[in-house]
């Protein structure tokens, strides 16, 4: 019995060795000196990891008593988040050795940031809901104030973890009430306990709380105040990591509790999702719009962006759920995209990240500034490039299931949306001439840059199959 | 007869004083720290209490978790905290506003 549940998740145990004994290796074997082997140890692992979770059988597994389910949709959220993890990590590297904070403690973290997501995408029980959370939170929490001589870094990383904490606060709440009136902490259990009927006062109120919880952790308004101060205090290697694999994990772990657990009762919280969703992509929309700090327009962007990936969600179907998935694992490829830029953007050695430093910039190289044009408008969602068939899947998904109204505001949401992208094409084509970003790009960087900007394009032809993928992830979570 | 409705009005009224006492602070972070453990120990006071009344003891083990992290994430909260101290030199709650919103 013990050994069957701890094969189930063997992944997870591995990192977990791996985070402890690396964290060792750092502290006894030469400190920060090995810090460019625990990057690349850390990224490889995650990469070994996610090819052996995506060749593993299809099959449904519960481990230690229904606390730990591995099932497809479990699977497709892991391989996401590993592989978005190893590219980040892969392309902060360079930045960090270049900026003087190349420590050894940041890939062991990274590597217990994504266990914790791990855990929370195979969580099937309040508890391990909660511990998954908190591991991924608290390392996160560390994370944003990397740069402990910076005063934003930890500035960014107080705020994060004070409105981080109320946060869990809410999220606890919520889960004490849930168990007390369902009897149970188990996802099955509480299913069991709503029954067919209308769903119990107490357990509504449970299920609010624990809702506004998750908010947070993806950011939807009106959950969102601490996105843009974090993204833009945060250091850009990490801004990138925060913007990726955890809000993938989050979302993931929404879509696991909605489903599994208040699964009968779709139009309860699909009412709370789809003000959610409205919320976050006009907020996005509108406030992004005033924005000069890119690394803060990313943040208003990626607000708008999960707006369009809950409308998905919020339908409260199978279809819903797989146009979800592709539209997070689209939004992920995106941004990888985008921060390997924006992680490149340097004057004089230092980073820059004001837009107006992008002006001309395509006029003086034609190929990066095609490629981020490429994603801009991925990111805006105009045909052809892949993100507008990533907010074609939820749109019609929404149609789908009766909520029209909800796509016609997504659609006006992104129309108001496509001036702030549209603007940073307009400054690198026709901006006018100002001084100008250092020409010098790391290999990898503009390596991941061309090879997102070229997934937006070559994908649309079949999305390189991830439909098929996230069509049995939904159909393994929605039953 | 002491119910489970005193139980969570204490747990509800603690929680709420937690939830205030972050946003309505305007003195130190400190504070903020201890509003926080405030709002976690309400939600031990709510699970131990479902706990003894459904006669069932995940409401207990959860508690038991609960009470780690708290202690995990006060120790982050204050190291963090130290480290924005020594490069700003206060840590009043106005004073954190290097960066706008």
């Amino acid at each position: 019995m013990i050994f069957a549940d701890l094969s189930t998740a063997l992944p997870e145990i591995l990192l977990a060795a791996y985070a402890l004994l690396a964290l060792m290796f750092g502290a006894f074997g030469g400190k920060d000196r090995t810090a460019p082997t625990l990057f690349w140890a850390t990224a490889g692992l995650f990469l070994i990891l996610a090819i052996w979770i995506a060749a593993s059988p299809a099959e449904t597994r519960t481990a230690f008593n229904g606390m730990f389910v591995n099932d497809a949709f479990a699977r497709f959220a892991k391989v996401l988040v590993l592989v978005a993890a190893a590219f980040v990590l892969l392309m902060g590297q360079s930045f960090i050795s270049r900026h003087g904070f190349m420590r050894f403690e940041y890939p062991v973290l990274i590597a217990l940031a994504v266990l914790g997501m791990m855990l929370m995408v195979s969580a099937s029980d309040l508890i391990a809901l909660y511990m998954g959370l908190e591991l991924q939170s608290l390392a996160l929490y560390v994370i944003a104030a990397m740069r402990r001589d910076s005063l934003r870094s930890t500035e960014a990383g107080l705020k994060y973890f004070i409105l981080g904490a109320l946060a869990s606060g809410l999220l606890l709440y919520g889960a004490s009430l849930t168990y007390g009136f369902a009897g149970t902490t188990s996802f099955a259990g509480i299913t069991e306990a709503i029954g067919e009927g209308d769903i119990p006062l107490g357990l509504l109120f449970g299920l609010v709380f624990l809702l506004a919880g998750l908010a947070f952790k993806i950011s939807a308004v009106p959950f969102h105040m601490w996105t843009p101060d974090v993204y833009e205090g945060a250091p850009t290697p990490v801004t990138a990591f925060f913007a990726t694999a955890p809000k993938v994990a989050a979302m993931a772990l929404l879509a696991r509790l909605v489903h599994d657990a208040f699964g009968n009762v779709t139009g309860d919280w699909g009412q709370i999702v789809a003000f959610l969703a409205v919320a976050s992509m006009f907020l996005g929309s509108v406030a992004a719009i005033g924005q000069r700090d890119i690394k803060r327009l990313m943040a208003y962007s990626s607000i708008a962006h999960m707006g369009y990936a809950l409308v998905g969600l919020s339908a409260g179907t199978a279809e819903g759920v797989q146009a979800m998935l592709i539209y997070m694992a689209i939004y992920v490829t995106m941004n990888i995209g985008v921060f390997a830029f924006i992680l490149s953007m340097s004057r004089d050695g230092r980073p820059v990240t004001e837009i107006d430093s992008l002006n001309l910039y395509a006029r003086r190289e034609p190929g990066r500034g095609l490629a981020l044009m490429v994603l801009m408008i991925s990111l805006a969602g105009v045909p052809p490039f892949l993100g507008f068939w990533a907010k074609y899947a939820v749109l019609v998904a929404a149609v789908q299931a009766g909520m029209v109204w909800l796509a016609i505001a997504a659609v006006i949401a992104s129309v108001i949306g496509l001036y702030y992208y549209l603007r940073i094409v307009y400054l690198m084509y026709f901006g006018q001439d100002r001084a100008p970003l250092d020409s010098a790009m790391p290999m990898l960087q503009s390596g991941l840059l061309m090879v997102s900007a070229a997934i937006m394009v070559l994908g649309v032809v079949n999305l390189f199959g991830v439909e098929g993928f996230a069509a049995l992830a939904a159909d393994s979570l929605v039953r | 007869m002491i119910g489970i409705e005193h139980y969570l009005s204490v747990a509800a009224a603690l929680f709420v004083i937690g939830v205030f006492g972050i946003f309505l602070n305007r003195k130190n972070v400190i504070v903020i720290l201890m509003s926080i453990e405030l709002m976690l120990l309400s939600v031990n006071i709510n699970l131990v209490a479902f706990s003894a009344m459904l006669g069932d003891l995940a409401g207990q083990v959860f508690t038991m978790f609960i009470l780690t992290v708290a202690a995990a994430e006060a120790a982050i909260g204050l190291a963090i905290l130290v480290c924005f101290f020594r490069n700003r030199g206060t840590i009043d709650v106005e004073d954190v506003n290097v960066m706008k919103g």
